[in-house]
């Protein structure tokens, strides 16, 4: 009877062990930030070692506040786990920079201060991107500089087809010139419709570029804009594949210059000029014309709550170093990002004129957890991949497949 | 891969002291414990706490301020029947039941065939069984990854093909119909080469008169199959097939490079979902996330336990 019990129990064990991957559990590290004179920034830019700009800016902010600064750089992904679980165990970073949808969430959890507490000004910042962070009328950070999306198209293609990208102000036109662009025999549009995040950061311009509010997925507005991406993939004008593009696989897509346009993002800017064709950037048309509200990315730095609310003062000091006109335009430029105040924007026109078409994109963009959503957004947005990969991929009409996501979604922040 | 993990608990060395005296058995019991102790504290530390840790999870509301906070109130199987209620539970379970049976089933019959094809030991056949151990080799990620490529649906080399042949093209990753079949295809091929070694060195050990016997009997190459090799491998085939379940019973990692278990839900099995509910969103539902992970571990521990039933009978 031993041997049996003994042998299920070694049953037990491996087959719990192959089935939960034998991991373990958190780690209860040593209690970083608590030497004197030490205060821990955290960052979701692991590409930075310590020879680049952004590090050096790191380390002259904490000179000059009079402390060392110790930097961790953590995948972007990794990091919203690790500011939780640095809470759950008392050790969290002085600074947090963290994806702004991610505030939300960090600042229900009670992990996060607000500016205010801190006392840092946050006038400067444009509202639209400050509403990312703000719940219930407090703002719990900062950000530190912004990316959105907008059309990149490949001139040669465009030309061949007698298409002028200037002239796409709406849903119509565009669609009109991906006819076209069939017709001489290339390819529309490629995009990220991919069941995930990224592919409701994708959908979203087009979602709110009709009018539609996050609250109502299956209003005539929503509808309209899957209908959009629908009649695109159903007519050969977008490839099947954006249902499981990625927006780095949708930008390899593009780059294989068979391809007028894609949407993606700011942080590519590096790569078109690699591509060996000719490119430009419109922004996103909305439905009736005029440019749509795209969804703002970018970081938020912000203040993790800590026991000895005496390291404010310090913390306060870094961000404000961080956040300044003059190091926000070189952590913008390393970045990519387009910066959070006016001021600093103008200057990167100034240096750059090719950046005016995102310095308007970001001007009408918005926080996907604005609108006091905050951490409602996720449960809201689930539905509404779930929802565009089930129109796309021909299970549900676009009007069946949003009023199914409207029941979950309503059901789910009830 | 964590096949080759197989340890087994040692039993503890058998206690028939007898006429020592009482003192000199205290002191071989105290031995014996400290010969046990690094076993025990490392499977209590890598075994039953996360075991425990996961149950406790789910058996809790938690959100991320109690997460955080760890005041999360204790509510039952409530996680339980949230997971159940959920559209996504009859097709995750349905998928999961298919992406393994169908997979084992491949995976087994293809592994034995290729095995008793090589252990013929003709010319090159140790190079040619080198070559299959190549998708074993190779990170998941990178052959995940050359599927997704090799599957796409514009660009793909496997609808290039079905061109050249004149039939159409098949949506393999982004269609409800087939996104399921295509993850099974690619776990097959990773599978093979497991089941291809492990058989492989099964039939090693049958005796070669036994062979010999059945020819000078006038045994046909079929019925020496059918009649030697196959119950003579028995036991290797069932260990096999138990590591075989465990392991595609939680295979995650293939599915959710290739199809993120979409589109919509029609590749998710209880190891997507579960990663999803825990990781996949902005905010983490780590409750009934813990709860698809225990369901996984109840049904390989259920099969764990017609393993050794069957191991019994077979003793």
């Amino acid at each position: 009877m031993t041997t049996l019990r003994l042998r299920v129990a070694a049953a037990f064990a491996i087959t719990a062990c192959l089935v939960a991957g034998c991991s373990s559990s958190s780690d209860s590290g040593d209690t970083g930030g608590e030497a004197g004179g030490t205060y821990t920034i955290w960052d979701p830019y692991p590409q930075f070692d310590g020879s680049s700009d952004w590090v050096k800016l790191l380390t002259r902010c904490g000179t000059d506040a009079g402390v060392t600064v110790e930097r961790t750089g953590y995948d972007t992904t990794d990091l919203t786990s690790k500011a939780l679980l640095a809470a759950q165990q008392g050790n969290s970073p002085d600074v947090l920079i963290v994806d702004n949808p991610v505030v939300s969430t960090l600042a229900d959890a009670g992990v996060l201060t607000t500016t205010d507490e801190l006392k840092v000004d946050t006038s400067a910042i444009e509202p639209n991107l400050l509403a990312a962070g703000q719940i219930g009328g407090e703002a719990y950070g900062i950000p530190i500089g912004a990316n959105t999306l907008a059309l990149y198209y490949n001139k040669a293609v465009l030309d061949k087809a007698g298409v002028d990208p200037a002239a796409i102000k709406d849903w119509a036109a565009l669609t009109a010139a991906l006819e076209k662009v069939k017709a001489s025999g290339k390819k529309g549009i490629t995009f990220s419709a991919i069941g995930t995040e990224e592919g409701s950061f994708q959908f979203l311009p087009w979602f709110w570029g009709s009018g539609a509010n996050l609250t109502q997925l299956d209003s005539a507005q929503g509808i309209a804009a899957l209908e959009l991406w629908n009649g695109w993939v159903k007519s050969g004008y977008a490839p099947n594949s954006v249902l499981n593009n990625t927006q780095t696989t949708s930008w390899q897509e593009f780059a294989t210059g068979d391809f007028a346009f894609s949407e993606n993002g700011t942080w590519q800017l590096a790569n078109a000029k690699k591509t060996g064709f000719e490119y430009g950037i419109i922004p996103i048309p909305s439905q009736a014309g005029g440019t749509a509200p795209a969804p703002t990315g970018g970081e938020f730095v912000t203040a993790p709550v800590q026991a000895e609310t005496g390291r404010y003062a310090v913390t306060e000091k870094l961000i404000g170093c961080l956040t300044s006109a003059d190091n926000a335009y070189t952590t913008d430029t390393t970045l990519s990002y387009i910066a959070a105040t006016e001021a600093v924007q103008q200057k990167q026109v100034a240096a750059n004129e090719e950046l005016k078409v995102w310095v308007d994109a970001v001007k009408a963009a918005k926080g996907r957890t604005s609108d006091d959503l905050g951490t409602k957004y996720p449960k809201i947005s689930q539905p509404m991949w779930t929802a565009f990969q089930t129109a796309l991929s021909g299970s549900a009409s676009p009007a069946d497949a949003l009023k199914t996501a409207q029941t979950t979604a309503a059901a789910a922040t009830k | 891969m964590a096949h080759d993990v197989m340890t087994r608990v040692p039993a503890s060395a058998p206690a028939d002291v007898g006429a020592r005296s009482p003192r000199r058995r205290k002191g071989r019991h105290w031995t014996a414990w400290a010969f046990l102790a690094p076993v025990v504290v490392y499977l209590v530390a890598f075994y039953a706490y996360p075991l425990y840790r996961n149950l406790d999870l789910s058996l809790r509301h938690y959100t991320v301020r109690s997460f955080v906070q760890g005041d999360a109130p204790f509510s039952g199987l409530d996680n339980y029947r949230t997971v159940f209620a959920d559209p996504t539970f009859g097709p995750a379970l349905l998928h999961t039941l298919v992406f393994t049976f169908v997979s084992i089933a491949f995976q087994f019959a293809i592994g034995l065939a290729l095995a008793v094809f090589f252990a013929q030991n003709f010319r090159l056949s140790a190079t040619l069984r080198a070559l299959f151990l190549v998708p074993w080799l190779l990170p998941l990620i990178v052959s995940a990854s050359t599927w997704t490529w090799m599957l796409n649906s514009d660009s793909g080399i496997v609808n290039t093909a079905l061109e050249l042949i004149h039939v159409d093209p098949v949506n393999w990753l982004t269609s409800p119909d087939w996104a399921l079949t295509s993850v099974i295809i690619a776990n097959i091929w990773i599978g093979i080469p497991f089941n291809l070694v492990v058989l492989y060195s099964g039939l090693q050990a049958i005796p070669a008169d036994v062979y010999e016997a059945a020819a000078i009997d006038g045994a046909t190459g079929w019925q020496r199959f059918w009649r030697i090799t196959f119950p003579l491998l028995r036991p290797v085939s069932a260990i096999t097939l138990l590591l075989g379940l465990v392991y595609t019973l939680k295979v995650f990692d293939i599915i959710w490079i290739m199809t993120k278990g979409g589109p919509a839900d029609a590749s998710t099995t209880f190891a997507t979902w579960s990663y999803r509910l825990s990781f996949g969103n902005l905010l983490p539902e780590f409750g009934p996330g813990a709860a698809v992970g225990n369901l996984l571990i109840i049904m390989a521990l259920f099969f764990g336990l017609l393993y050794i039933r069957f191991q019994r009978r077979q003793a």
